[in-house]
């Protein structure tokens, strides 16, 4: 059971949270304006990369806010943690 | 063999007191303290089982959890299948049987209870022997939060099976002063009979409390059985000591055949002679020392052989002194005995001849592999200690330390010097400072003599022809394999697999020991290869030409024990499985015989029987009632959300299809959720409460996931929106009252409103009083007809549905359930997210295009409906179906196909039904479909495959009732 | 008009003779019909405003509550989120707290909801209360980590709830329709506690 640390409640255990899939893909300004190639690409596909990869969490079962965080995906471990209007931030 | 093999003196048992128990049929008697191993073995019961696929006698060849043999089935006092004998504690009454490989599960409910427990701690220590209760002591000493695991019945680790002296008085001593301390200290949670099965991140460690066992009969009822414990560590120190190793030579499975360490530990812990005539096999030093103390506990051990050259002159004294003879570079060939061992095979290492000496008990050290187990579940790296020809702990982790025996460290004062350096090590870096040293007591212990020798199994040209004897290939008992294969060199007992087993694996070519493993199934049975694990690596990497320390080892994986399932449930069974989530109104359903069903976790009611009725005619009832009367149903469980800021209709244009900025203040309006792929996720209605505040309501099973996504687009695209969302599903009661009637009813009860059809219009909403009750009076339908939706307070609900009862009742008002409630909305054409879609469909598809506003520049979804895939003609459409025979009931999931014959295979699926009723207003039944171009197929004839036979259907459009809509203003 | 006091219920009503039984190990009870308002309030312009009407500040550190009295008796607020915020208040207050929390934000962004039914609460303390909660709750409830004024939104068994540590009590909030459920739970779980095991 992993602790996940929400940037307002601290570490809890995962069953508290909700994955939310890969962060910083905002939805676009003008979907009317995009082909359908590319309206496709932002609904169907994201990264799935091998190491860090920035994602957003949930924490669903506590102050129900939601977070960016960056995971390594080989070791699960949480490289941070940072609010929605945060830039990602540098890791190592 | 019958003779008691009770030593006269010794052991940590009860000797006052007996405990009768019956072991495959035999009433045997024990004492307080044994294990059902230490038990037989006092009864001179060797043999336990045959093996799973030889048939072979076998016995008890360990004393721990190491065990690959004993494996024994409980009858009483408690029914279990799969244990080890060597780990179950003896009490009175106990029933059981030797398994062979497979345990059988009782067929009684088990009434016992399983609970778990989170535990927090600075300090977490793994096994309460020197290692670990030196760095238990220390970290308790400076007022850190301590948890100390014990598998065992007592402290004491290894010391509980040897005869040592720490500070010249007996180990028991220093042991018992540790106890006392670490129990005396505030936030020191010491556990006994505690396994820690599992190490996760995060310093999450669970672990496996035998809470109850040992009592037996007098166990209480109302005490959990086990526990699981949910340990989160700061600092962990594994102290979890060693597993001793076996040599593997030919016939080494047989009864009497025992690790020397085993042997040991029956006769301290349990003053229990293994055998009345014990031979030694041996690799290192420490067998040595069981030998001399089974000779001084007067058991006769004529001789010890040791596979080394150059054997340790100082024990080899000591043993003449007590009549061992030892032999210098001797290994045993083979044994004999069919149900116990009689002889044992020996001869010099390279000779070719070898001797036979008379033993009913041949004990085997091949030396110890440290129980890295957990360090491993952690990720810890693993490195081949050449020097003990076993796996140790290659790294130091952030949040764990191995110490002790664990670590590949044997000697007793080097154990408790570790573990006290590991705890201020613990301490330090979960930011404690150390308290009162822990003072190391002096022991009396040695560096081996002479190193040990690695050796995995008898070589090849080891002698074979006993003196005297023609040597015949000795060829398992049983269904023996094929002539080439088959031999006696057991590398792993529990699973019958041998040298030749590895051997044919690595010849077939493979090379990782995973693979091995899989091949041969060593090491995954019920002990998960803890005595076979290393052996079998190294006889692969002997095999292969490659040495270990290049190779990779196997990972480990929980649980280090196997765990009951029962344990793992805990407390959620029976009717705690899963959370029963009731509305405000549920006792008044049961107590008038409703039947529920399951939505989501919800128990709603599904209809109201009377007297014998069954669900069919209580909903035909149910519908009359609503249509031809009066009728109410709790609809409680929908979600609802209060919605309230400036820009909350803004937000709500973005989640729905269809416009909502332009409802007007006092008006309600249906509306559906799209995903960003366009399919329906949702739909309720919509009630504005004022210019920045409204009310949704979301389906039962969707109130969470709805409130979830408004919460996200909220929080993570739209921050700027100045809008809040709160869920207030539970504080109302939402009572629809539907009919003809229902006006008249309501009338009766809200006499401070005109519920006139023009003072109280369809989709408008007041606030006011019902039967004193303050109340949101709502006028929706889902079922065509007049109908008034009542919120109010849940404190209140069920004063207000009695009063509805009351006031209904010269209407023959009916209350009805989630049944009627489908064929109602059915009748009316609406269809039910979650049952008539499932993610794949569009609001074109449901012929819903008129709820998709033109007018709005974007919403989520909007984008998707313009993908080509959403504009196929052939895509599935919501249509209805009227079976041909209207008695004909169609099954939800039946498939639609083209022909009034069954084709040959592939048969071409035009799509399937969704939903299936019997109307009594219709007075037949039909169905939901989504079928492939379905309103281009209204007016066709279709079949559906119902059992044998083909049902034919006609496709029509999805309103089967009123059509005009010529009720619902009443 | 008013609804008669008299025939509303609790979502544990009738359960109060059995979650008795726990004490004196634990002395466990539903405290129903409990004001309880969400206050949404991003704005800090009307903090000062609203801890008038409240009698207690809001709290700012997450995961904790804040205790006063004010004008309308005794009060506790419950930090929820960084904007959101749970009151708790006597019973009956909960039209009139709304009204006063809905003027002193006034034109300010923000909002109040009643939302007094949605949840009902219960108290635990006794010896073993803290042991009873730590069969079904992951959050570390020693003094030492969870002192007086800890409030978490968390786990307990498989019900999602709002967990207050007061001077000599735990306060569970709990959704009114998992109420029944985590009543049997606790009163499961409180078994070994009992002193006549049933």
């Amino acid at each position: 059971m992993q602790l996940i640390p929400c940037p307002w409640c601290g570490p809890r255990e995962e069953v508290e949270f909700h994955y939310g899939g890969q962060a910083h893909v905002a939805y676009p300004a003008e979907p009317a304006e995009l082909s359908d190639e590319e309206w496709a690409s932002f609904v169907f596909f994201r990264d799935n990369p091998r190491g860090p990869f920035a994602e957003r969490w949930s924490h669903a079962a506590g102050c129900r806010r939601w977070f960016n965080a960056v995971r390594d995906t080989r070791s699960y471990e949480l490289l941070a943690v940072y609010r929605p209007d945060q830039e990602r931030p540098v890791t190592t | 063999m019958t003779a008691d093999f009770r030593l006269p003196r010794g052991g940590r048992i009860d000797r006052d007191r007996p405990l009768r128990f019956t072991f495959n049929g035999r009433s045997l008697t024990g004492r307080q303290g044994d294990t059902l191993a230490s038990a037989l073995l006092a009864n001179g019961v060797h043999q336990v089982t045959t093996s799973i696929k030889y048939g072979r006698p076998r016995g008890i060849m360990a004393a721990g959890v190491e065990e690959p043999n004993a494996l024994v089935q409980l009858a009483e006092p408690v029914s279990e299948p799969m244990l080890t004998a060597t780990t179950v504690e003896l009490c009175d009454g106990l029933v059981a049987e030797g398994l062979v490989g497979h345990g059988r599960l009782g067929d009684e409910p088990d009434p016992a209870r399983y609970d778990s427990k989170h535990a927090h701690c600075d300090v977490l220590v793994i096994g309460a022997g020197p290692a670990g209760l030196a760095a238990a002591l220390t970290a308790a000493r400076s007022g850190a939060r301590v948890v100390v695991v014990d598998d065992q019945s007592a402290a004491g680790g290894s010391l509980l099976g040897r005869d040592d002296y720490l500070d010249d008085r007996s180990s028991d001593a220093w042991v018992r002063d540790v106890v006392a301390e670490l129990d005396a200290t505030p936030d020191v949670l010491r556990l006994d009979r505690t396994t820690a099965f599992g190490a996760y991140q995060d310093g999450f460690v669970l672990a496996l409390q035998r809470r109850t066992d040992h009592l037996g009969f007098d166990a209480p009822r109302h005490v959990a059985r086990h526990r699981i414990w949910r340990i989160r560590a700061t600092q962990t120190v594994i102290a979890t000591g060693a597993h001793e190793r076996p040599i593997v030579f030919d016939d080494n499975d047989r009864p009497g055949i025992m690790l020397a360490g085993a042997a040991r530990t029956y006769l301290h812990r349990y003053g229990v002679q293994v055998g009345k005539r014990v031979g030694v096999f041996t690799t290192n030093d420490s067998a040595y020392v069981a030998a001399i103390e089974l000779a001084e506990a007067g058991i006769d051990v004529p001789v010890l052989f040791d596979a080394r050259q150059d054997v340790p002159q100082r024990l080899r004294a000591e043993c003449a002194a007590r009549g061992i003879d030892v032999y210098p570079g001797h290994v045993v060939t083979g044994t004999e005995g069919r149900d116990h061992l009689t002889d044992v095979h020996i001869g010099p290492v390279g000779g070719e001849r070898c001797d036979t000496v008379g033993c009913d008990t041949l004990l085997v050290s091949g030396g110890w592999n440290p129980a890295v187990h957990l360090f491993s579940q952690l990720g810890g790296q693993l490195r081949y200690a050449p020097s003990l020809g076993a796996y140790v702990p290659a790294e130091a982790l952030s949040s764990a330390r191995v110490v002790g025996s664990a670590a590949g460290s044997f000697e007793l004062m080097a154990c408790i010097e570790q573990g006290a350096e590991a705890g201020r090590a613990a301490l330090t870096a979960a930011g404690f400072s150390p308290g009162a040293d822990v003072t190391v007591p002096v022991a009396d212990t040695r560096p081996d003599e002479v190193a040990a020798m690695v050796l995995w199994r008898v070589p090849e040209g080891a002698p074979k022809v006993p003196l005297g004897t023609e040597y015949v290939p000795k060829v398992p008992f049983g269904t023996a394999g094929d002539d080439n294969s088959a031999d006696a060199r057991f590398v792993d007992l529990q699973r019958d697999a041998t040298v030749s087993d590895v051997l044919r694996a690595t010849g077939a070519g493979l090379r990782s020991l995973e693979h091995v493993k899989r091949y041969t199934t060593i090491g995954t049975a019920h002990d998960q290869g803890k005595t076979s694990g290393m052996v079998a690596a190294g006889i692969v990497a002997e095999a292969l030409g490659e040495d270990l320390a290049e190779r990779r080892p196997t990972t480990f994986r929980p649980p280090y024990t196997s765990v009951p399932f029962a344990a793992l449930g805990g407390r959620d069974r029976g009717e705690l499985y899963d959370p029963v989530r009731v509305t405000a109104l549920h006792d008044w359903h049961v107590a008038h015989g409703a039947e529920f069903e399951d939505v989501g976790q919800w128990k709603r009611a599904r209809h109201y029987p009377r007297y014998d009725e069954d669900m069919h005619a209580a909903v035909l009832r149910e519908c009359r009632a609503a249509r031809e009367g009066v009728a109410l149903m709790d609809a409680s469980t929908l979600g609802k959300i209060d919605v309230q800021g400036p820009d909350a209709p803004a937000l709500l244009d973005m989640l729905y299809t269809n416009m909502m900025s332009t409802l007007k203040v006092g008006r309600i309006r249906y509306g559906v959720m799209c995903g960003i792929d366009g399919m329906v996720i949702d739909d309720g209605t919509v009630i504005r409460l004022a210019d920045d505040r409204f009310l949704l309501t979301t389906t039962t099973g969707n109130a969470a996931m709805v409130l979830d996504w408004i919460e996200e687009w909220l929080q993570t695209e739209w921050p700027h929106l100045r809008v809040f969302a709160t869920s207030v599903t539970e504080h109302w009661v939402t009572v629809p009252l539907v009919g003809p009637r229902s006006r008249d009813v309501l009338a009766a009860l809200a006499p401070d409103i005109d519920v006139s059809n023009d003072a109280f219009g369809f989709m408008t909403w007041q606030d006011t009083t019902v039967a004193g009750i303050p109340a949101r009076v709502c006028r929706i339908s889902f079922s065509g007809e007049l109908a008034y939706e009542i919120n109010v307070n849940a404190w209140h609900g069920l004063a207000l549905w009695e009063a509805l009862i009351e006031a209904g009742e010269p209407y023959g008002i009916t209350p009805y359930g989630t049944e009627t409630m489908h064929v109602l909305r059915a009748e009316k054409g609406y269809p039910i997210v979650g049952q008539d879609t499932d993610g794949t469909v569009t609001p074109q598809d449901l012929g819903m295009s008129w709820a998709v506003s033109k007018k709005k520049t974007d919403f989520i979804g909007k984008r998707s409906f313009s993908r080509p895939e959403n504009l196929r003609p052939d895509r599935k459409h919501l249509v209805g179906l009227l079976p041909a025979d209207p008695t004909v009931p169609l099954p939800e999931g039946g498939q639609i196909i083209e022909h009034d014959y069954v084709p040959e295979p592939p048969v071409r699926a035009l799509g399937h039904v969704t939903s299936s009723y019997d109307s009594a207003a219709l007075g037949r039944t039909f169905a939901f479909a989504l079928l492939r171009s379905g309103r281009e197929r209204v007016g066709e004839k279709l079949y559906v495959p119902v059992g044998d036979d083909l049902v034919a259907v006609t496709v029509t459009d999805t309103v089967f009732y009123d059509k005009e809509g010529a009720r619902r203003d009443g | 008009m008013t609804a008669d006091i008299a025939t509303r219920r609790s979502p544990l009503d009738g359960w109060t003779s059995r979650l008795a039984e726990l004490a004196p190990a634990v002395r466990l009870a539903e405290r129903p019909f409990v004001s309880q308002l969400t206050l949404r309030l991003p704005d800090s312009s009307r903090a000062a405003a609203v801890s008038t009407v409240l009698g207690v500040e809001l709290p700012s550190a997450p995961c904790t509550f804040a205790k006063g009295t004010g004008p309308h008796g005794p009060v506790e607020v419950c930090w929820l989120g960084p904007d959101e915020y749970l009151v708790l208040a006597q019973p009956g207050l909960q039209r009139t707290l709304e009204s006063a929390l809905r003027a002193a934000i006034g034109d300010a962004h923000g909002a109040v909801v009643d939302v007094s039914a949605q949840r009902t609460t219960l108290t635990l303390s006794g010896p073993n209360a803290r042991d009873l909660l730590a069969h079904g709750c992951a959050v570390d409830l020693h003094p030492s980590v969870s002192p007086t004024g800890t409030c978490v939104q968390t786990l307990l068994a498989q019900a999602g709830i709002i967990l207050l540590v007061r001077e000599a009590e735990f306060v569970v909030l709990v959704r009114a329709s998992f109420a029944t459920y985590l009543a049997a739970w606790l009163l499961d779980a409180g078994t070994e506690y009992r002193e006549q095991p049933t």
